[in-house]
């Protein structure tokens, strides 16, 4: 285990490398610059671009720059946005809490009906729900993401007017932040019907979250309950006169669950993805807006650090998972 | 009375038109009787014990004009009046220990589960009497072994395990699916002597789906003899050993090696089992019968008496009374 745990960090270390160099490549190689950005359209003075990229430090050519960035970050220093002056880190955490609510609720609706519809799908196999399930979910996986949420918002907020159109939360309420999860603070403030406002907010970008996550955890646990239901030990479950629902549940799901487990974690890369576009069109005050935000504006230090620290997440919960790995199935935690 | 008894038996894979897998098979199980059943893979040996068992799953059809055991139908019963006979009175032994036993739980847990189930056994009462079934086992250290997990196990500790579950329930019948099959040969006597050891302790009945006609020598009171799904031959062990009526089982006991001693090559019945699609008319050995005679290829002969055993022949071997 020990030796298992060294070599993935070792492996980090190129990655962290491979994905600073990339970021800086990438923005800088959008057309425009910051400065061009923040003076507006027409046209730039020369003589004040100039002073602008030098204060920056952007007249420079891209080596140093590139080192003076890692060099930076070798002391734990993110930058600050160029817009905002404020710290990149500090943002980062005071946005972070609206995505990861977001994902934890499109998690939370992809696992539980993702599972569900998989082992149904799986015990009814070759019937119409099963292929009923499997074209939904192909579909599912097919749809581009903002055109299902726009989609999405014009027939239940704006025909039906079930839900609201975008934000976390109704301008009615002023909800102070505490833990940064709306859900949460709602439920300690002391204003009336707010936890049920945040819930409907939270509701339709969860769904379009949701939805890859959801057509991809469905089919996998179909394919893998259907492998698992062939086994020995399945047979040996029913020959002990356990009943059904032990059989496929307790038998049966445990271990359909392990390469389950593996695809969840990956989702988890496609969810903060997914986040980007999800939160820019429901206006969600997320990392993901925030992202695009900083790309339009040239915001190198938020674009480089922003996903610098989405990588690092995507990493350290794919690691999380091969652990859980290990948990879920005792024959990979009893190697070494 | 006996305590098991199959008539008419019939598996079918598809629909009620399918070549049955299991050909209106009659058996009859005694109370603490040892019963082998023998044939070649495919003649439908473990079917007919699945369909016993009720783990023929879907297409499979089972049909029976009656499948009683200690005096219930299970044919009538329904499906939670049967789970609570399946696993406790009547009980299977699979082939291949090292798939049978979930990866995912411990042995202990695998145990505990069947005495929950059937005993409503659980706590320290329920640990205690899984730590005595794996001392009946002859497990050694069977404490730890209780929370070992199943890749921690060696194939023979593996089906050891799967018979402390098997007897759990003190079952009346004991039905042992080529329970040596995958093991290794120094380890096949061993938990053959475990059983046989068992069904005496218990007083059950064993019935030995086997390939081993040394061992339904050694261990059985009577065997079935299976081919293509039917019976073919039913006697008592020394009896049909000694004087086969049917040439296929004449054919089965000459293919042991140790009859063939001395000579150039093992002694083997040409052809291969009738497939689907093949079968024949008349009894379903005559295309590869020695003895085959006109009426074999048009008539299909029933399961009846003869001098030592209840044989499907027209043309009985061996049938001067001694």
């Amino acid at each position: 285990m020990f030796s298992f745990i060294a070599r993935r960090v070792g492996l980090l270390i190129p990655t962290f490398f491979g994905i600073t160099l990339l970021t800086f490549a990438l923005i800088r190689l959008i057309p425009g610059d910051p400065v061009e950005v923040m003076m507006g359209e027409r046209r730039v003075d020369p003589e004040m671009h100039a002073q602008a990229m030098e204060r920056l430090g952007l007249n420079k050519p891209l080596y140093a720059q590139y080192i003076d960035y890692v060099g930076k970050l070798a002391h734990g220093d993110l930058g600050e946005s160029l817009r905002t002056r404020t710290s990149v880190w500090s943002e980062f955490t005071s946005l972070f809490p609206a995505t990861l609510e977001l994902s934890i609720a499109a998690l939370i609706f992809a696992g539980i009906l993702g599972l569900l519809a998989g082992v149904i799908a799986a015990l009814k196999r070759g019937s119409l729900f099963d292929h009923g399930v499997m074209g939904i979910s192909l579909a599912g996986y097919s749809m581009p993401i903002f055109w299902w949420g726009l989609i999405l918002i014009m027939f239940f907020s704006v025909s039906l007017g079930w839900t609201p159109v975008s934000g976390r939360i109704d301008l009615l309420y002023d909800i102070p932040p505490k833990t940064g999860f709306m859900l949460i603070d709602t439920l300690l403030s002391d204003e009336e019907g707010s936890f049920m406002d945040a819930l409907r907010h939270l509701i339709l970008p969860a769904i379009v979250l949701g939805t890859i996550p959801l057509a991809v955890i469905a089919r996998m646990t179909r394919s893998s309950m259907l492998e698992v239901l062939r086994e020995d030990y399945v047979r040996t479950a029913r020959a002990k006169g356990l009943s059904p629902a032990r059989v496929v549940f307790v038998h049966g799901l445990r271990n359909a669950l392990i390469p389950v487990l593996t695809v969840f974690g990956l989702q988890v890369g496609t969810l903060l993805a997914g986040a980007v576009l999800t939160e820019t069109i429901f206006s969600w005050p997320g990392i993901g807006k925030w992202l695009i935000e900083a790309i339009g504006a040239r915001d190198y230090p938020v674009v480089q650090n922003g996903i610098l620290l989405i990588a690092c997440l995507v990493i350290l919960v794919n690691f999380v998972v091969d652990i859980l790995y290990g948990f879920a199935n005792p024959r990979i935690r009893h190697q070494r | 009375m006996s305590l098991l008894n199959i008539k008419n038996l019939n598996v079918r894979f598809g629909d009620a038109t399918a070549t049955p897998v299991v050909d209106g098979l009659d058996l009859a199980v005694d109370k603490g009787e040892v019963l082998a059943i023998v044939g070649e893979s495919g003649s439908g040996k473990s079917v007919t014990m699945m369909a016993l068992m009720g783990l023929i799953e879907h297409p499979g059809i089972v049909t029976a004009d009656a499948l009683v055991f200690d005096g219930k139908d299970m044919l009538t019963l329904n499906a939670r009046q049967r789970r609570k006979i399946v696993g406790k009175d009547m009980s299977m032994v699979f082939q291949d220990p090292m798939t049978a036993l979930n990866p995912s739980y411990t042995v202990g847990f695998q145990i505990k589960e069947v005495l929950k189930q059937h005993l409503g056994l659980s706590g320290r009462a329920a640990h205690q009497r899984a730590l005595e079934l794996l001392q009946k086992v002859e497990i050694p250290g069977a404490a730890q072994r209780l929370d070992a997990y199943p890749h921690q196990l060696s194939g023979g500790m593996s089906q050891r395990v799967a018979i402390a579950m098997a007897i759990a329930g003190e079952p009346k019948l004991l039905i042992a699916d080529e329970p040596t099959t995958a093991l290794d040969v120094t380890i096949q006597a061993q938990i053959m002597d475990l059983l046989l050891a068992l069904q005496k302790e218990q007083d059950m009945a064993l019935v030995l789906i086997t390939h081993d006609l040394a061992v339904v020598a050694e261990t059985a009171q009577r065997v079935c003899v299976m081919y293509a799904g039917q019976a073919v031959e039913v006697g008592q062990v020394p009896g049909l050993f000694d004087v086969p009526a049917h040439p296929y089982s004449e054919a089965l006991l000459a293919a042991i090696p140790e009859h063939s001693m001395g000579a150039a090559r093992l002694s083997t019945l040409p052809g291969i089992v009738p497939g689907r699609y093949d079968r024949p008319s008349g009894c379903l050995l005559s295309p590869r019968c020695p003895y085959v005679q006109d009426k074999c290829r048009q008539q299909r002969p029933g399961l009846d008496p003869k001098a030592h055993s209840l044989a499907r022949c027209f043309f009985p071997l061996n049938q001067e009374v001694a």
